[in-house]
């Protein structure tokens, strides 16, 4: 008698902890999404407030906000030239010039401009240079703007008069949209000039002219107006997030650390889901 | 000036107001009802801990009060609009204490001339002159140039105090200016406030009225000033014939 009644014990144990278990787990899961929800939210409307500042305030305050753009324009954007080249580079040689080889190799090298404008132009030139800023630029933004709200110059803007989204969060926005924007176009023609200098070294038969009119015969007007709209959209979307966890809620310094992790987070999620977006409306013109 | 204000209106007028800190429950007071008329300059005292940074932060319009209504130059601020409400900011200015929460990465100038190049647009050399005039009021004419940060924090206050004077306010707020001072820095703040007080060049000749913290009243005896107590959740503003609370 005794056996069976410790069996059937021991098997209620494990179901009641399985059920604890799943109940855990669908508690943290429905926390992770409220929380999900919220940010989403609390996003959304910074969004909108900066959106409506710097419509309603363009021209107010010239003197300042332009030096301000200007300086962000030259910290995300020219300051990253020689990292941008390099990666670029690196990029050109390693992946453009061993696909034009490869493509060479499989009696393909027809292919390799609309290879190059596939992989190059519409993901790899958008998507890195907005990971570079974000590695730069992007955390610096989240450790200045939080340690400001932490040691209250937000509310000595603000007991200035000054518009703290105007002043802070404004060239932000429109620096870093430019600065992606120009890093992308910087870093798509140097990989390309440098992807098809390793396909020379290889000794592929390619001339310059060919390659190029393939590249500009794979080259839609679309690709032109996406790219632009793609890059500007993602250094708006850095600017937004990155700004929102430094200056949304009220940190502690010690905070900070976590608010820059965690905007970094929510801004490569950000990217790669605007990226997807992006594939589905080349798919459909 | 204010024609309201010129009139016998007061500067702030606050109505039943009750003040809690940001992001609390705790009533600092309740039922406030105060008002400051122009070129009076008011004490209001408090023992550490009172909430006299979140009473003043509240009734320079930085903070919302939880209740009833706050009236500058005859304005209700919580009815303002986003213009009015920086034309309004322009006639205030506050000192925070501690060090006075300087930009960090502008130098003294940068930060003085910050609020004037934002509001007021296109008058180059009026503005230059105007952060010299105020630079050299506040005898920080020599660190023009550091930045704010390396300074140390006795002289960020007093960065911060020729900041909140460059846009000239009628309505200055100081929070304890005077508080971890050495003597002579303290009877240079006495001595600076009341001549602003008084008007001087600086403010066009005119009465700048002000509202000050503090924990200690005998460090501003016998200047004429009025005077009220933050005490258990309760602002009493005391009539110029009674006598000085003692908050020893």
């Amino acid at each position: 008698m005794w056996f069976p009644m410790a069996t059937i014990a021991r098997t209620g144990l494990a179901e009641a902890e399985t059920a604890r278990i799943s109940r855990a787990y669908f508690r943290r899961t429905g926390r992770l999404l409220l929380r999900l929800k919220e940010d989403v939210a609390g996003m959304g409307a910074f969004l909108l407030i900066t959106l409506s500042v710097g419509i309603l305030k363009f021209n107010r305050a010239k003197q300042v906000i332009r030096p301000l753009i200007h300086a962000e324009v030259q910290r995300a954007g020219i300051k990253l030239i020689p990292m941008v080249a390099f990666l670029a580079f690196a990029l050109g040689s390693v992946v453009i010039g061993q696909t034009v080889f490869l493509l060479h190799s499989l009696g393909a090298e027809n292919y390799a401009g609309m290879v190059m404008v596939t992989v190059v132009v519409r993901e790899l030139g958008p998507i890195l240079a907005a990971l570079l800023v974000l590695a730069r630029v992007g955390t610096a933004n989240v450790v200045e703007l939080g340690t400001a709200r932490a040691l209250g110059e937000v509310e000595a803007l603000e007991a200035l008069g000054i518009d703290p989204i105007h002043y802070l969060v404004v060239p932000r926005v429109i620096g870093l949209s430019l600065s992606i924007f120009s890093l992308t176009i910087y870093l798509i023609l140097v990989a390309l000039m440098s992807g098809y200098l390793f396909a020379f070294l290889e000794n592929v038969p390619l001339r310059p002219s060919d390659y190029f009119r393939q590249l500009a015969g794979a080259l839609l007007w679309q690709d032109f107006a996406l790219v632009a709209l793609k890059t500007i959209l993602f250094g708006a979307l850095i600017a937004i997030v990155t700004c929102y966890e430094g200056l949304a809620s009220p940190l502690r310094l010690d905070e900070v650390s976590r608010a820059t992790s965690s905007a970094v987070g929510k801004c490569v999620v950000g990217v790669v889901l605007l990226d997807a977006l992006f594939i589905v409306v080349y798919l459909i013109i | 000036m204010d024609q309201k204000s010129q009139n016998g209106e007061p500067l702030l007028n606050v109505v039943d107001a009750s003040v809690t800190p940001p992001r609390a429950r705790r009533v600092i007071a309740s039922e406030v009802n105060w008002q400051v008329m122009v070129g009076e300059f008011w004490l209001v005292g408090g023992r550490h801990g009172s909430g006299k940074t979140s009473f003043l932060a509240t009734m320079a319009g930085l903070q919302r009060p939880a209740a009833g209504s706050i009236r500058h130059f005859g304005m209700e601020l919580s009815e303002l609009s986003e213009p009015e409400l920086l034309r309004e900011r322009e006639r205030v200015g506050y000192v925070f204490k501690s060090g006075g929460r300087m930009f960090s990465g502008l130098t003294v100038a940068e930060n003085v001339e910050l609020p004037l190049r934002y509001h007021r647009e296109g008058e180059n050399e009026k503005l230059d002159g105007r952060v010299r005039e105020v630079l050299e009021a506040t005898e920080l004419s020599r660190e023009a140039d550091s930045t704010a940060q390396s300074l140390g924090w006795d002289r960020q206050q007093r960065v911060g105090l020729a900041r909140a004077l460059a846009m000239n306010p009628e309505l200055l707020f100081l929070d304890e200016p005077l508080s971890g001072l050495e003597a002579r820095d303290r009877n240079w703040w006495k001595k600076f406030l009341n001549t602003l007080w008084e008007g001087c060049p600086l403010t066009g000749g005119r009465r700048t009225t002000m509202i000050i913290t503090t924990n200690d009243f005998g460090t501003w005896a016998g200047g004429g000033h009025r005077c009220g107590l933050l005490e258990d959740g309760r602002w009493q503003p005391r009539d110029e014939k009674q006598e000085w609370p003692d908050l020893a």
